[in-house]
């Protein structure tokens, strides 16, 4: 067994096999995780709004998933990644409170996939598993030796994606 | 002076979200008093204080504890939300006391919900009502919403929030003792930042 690299909110890091990356508790936040199978590199951002252009003080960029993502792709090409090698994993964007008049808190959540969905786009990153949306909250952990991210949820046991 | 983000606050605005604290956790006590029954003792004067958004959770004893956090909507002069958030047996012996029964289960039933949403209804409408008090802005409050889960995910709502101000948010802690067992719970509120200095504009801040 290895190590686990924690990453907090509006935070990202990077992990090599055997180790695993780790974000507790994504609510409507989004956790976007970066593998390389040829290396085991991956790496996790855990992200809190979709786009920097809209906030005004945008000095965190690990915050924003436009931004987080960058910064996240030139860590890993400092650690040997090529991009063309990554595929991507997704897990958050729950909508934790319902409320039906107020759609810019409950669709946050939403934008913050559809936000992470065009990035990887643009990088041309297939994204080839996701557990997004739906109402409760998701602890994720990603293994780089078994390419699996493992999603614990209250009362609703693991999975693995 | 209207300030930009929660960073910039100063120790004359700092004084005024005490008070407006002490004020609306002691009309929270007496609200909530009169809907136990029994009356409230011993009130710890709250805590109003600063926090880095991605430490949000630590307060509540790390992202993956279950706590129940109920939130509402404000309008009117005041935009933005309002969170009051506490541990699972914290709103347990609420749930409890209201509907008269002993459970000791993790898990809340549909009238557990219902009673804990008309608490948080109470809770922060007393604590609005010191607002609006002490300022004579009007504040319109949705119908509450409560959600039971992982701290980290029920408070990125509110982190996401004060996010897009900036990196801090607004809490202050409240600790209800009631005569057998204490009820320890979070304010979070919400304003944007335009309303955050209409309120302190009141004050002349």
């Amino acid at each position: 067994m290895g190590e686990r690299v924690k990453v907090g909110m509006a935070d990202y890091n990077v992990c090599q096999a055997p180790d695993s990356i780790i974000t507790l508790g994504l609510g409507s936040c989004v956790g976007v995780v970066l593998y390389d199978k040829t290396t085991g590199i991956a790496g996790m951002l855990h992200a809190m709004l979709p786009d920097s252009n809209l906030i005004r003080n945008h000095a965190n960029r690990a915050k924003f998933a436009d931004t987080g993502l960058e910064d996240l792709l030139k860590l890993l090409a400092k650690k040997g990644v090529r991009k063309e090698n990554l595929v991507a994993k997704l897990a958050g964007g729950a909508r934790m409170f319902n409320f039906s008049g107020s759609s810019d808190i409950s669709g946050i959540g939403d934008r913050n996939v559809q936000a992470v969905k065009k990035k990887l786009m643009e990088y041309h990153i297939k994204l080839v598993a996701e557990d997004t949306g739906l109402d409760y909250g998701r602890t994720v952990e990603f293994f780089p030796q078994t390419g699996l991210l493992e999603i614990r949820a209250v009362g609703k046991g693991v999975k693995s994606i | 002076m209207p300030i930009n983000s929660l960073e910039e606050i100063t120790d004359g605005q700092y004084d005024v979200l005490r008070e407006i604290g002490n004020i609306g956790v002691g009309n929270a006590v007496t609200a909530l008093s009169e809907m136990l029954g029994s009356r409230l003792i011993g009130m710890a004067a709250p805590k109003v204080g600063l926090m880095d958004i991605d430490k949000i959770a630590d307060v509540m004893n790390g992202p993956e504890n279950p706590i129940v956090g109920i939130l509402i909507t404000l309008s009117g002069d005041v935009n933005g939300m309002m969170m009051f958030a506490m541990d699972e047996g914290s709103a347990r012996r609420l749930a409890n006391q209201i509907l008269m029964k002993e459970s000791n289960e993790t898990t809340f039933s549909h009238m557990d919900f219902s009673v804990l949403k008309e608490i948080g209804n109470v809770i922060t409408g007393a604590y609005l009502t010191a607002i609006s008090t002490m300022t004579g802005l009007q504040i319109r409050t949705s119908v509450p919403e409560v959600c039971h889960d992982m701290a980290g995910a029920i408070l990125s709502v509110p982190a996401i929030e004060f996010g897009k101000m900036g990196d801090k948010a607004l809490m202050i802690d409240s600790a209800f003792d009631e005569t057998k067992q204490d009820i320890n719970g979070y304010y979070l509120l919400m304003p944007d930042m335009e309303s955050y200095n209409k309120i302190m504009e009141k004050f002349g801040l």
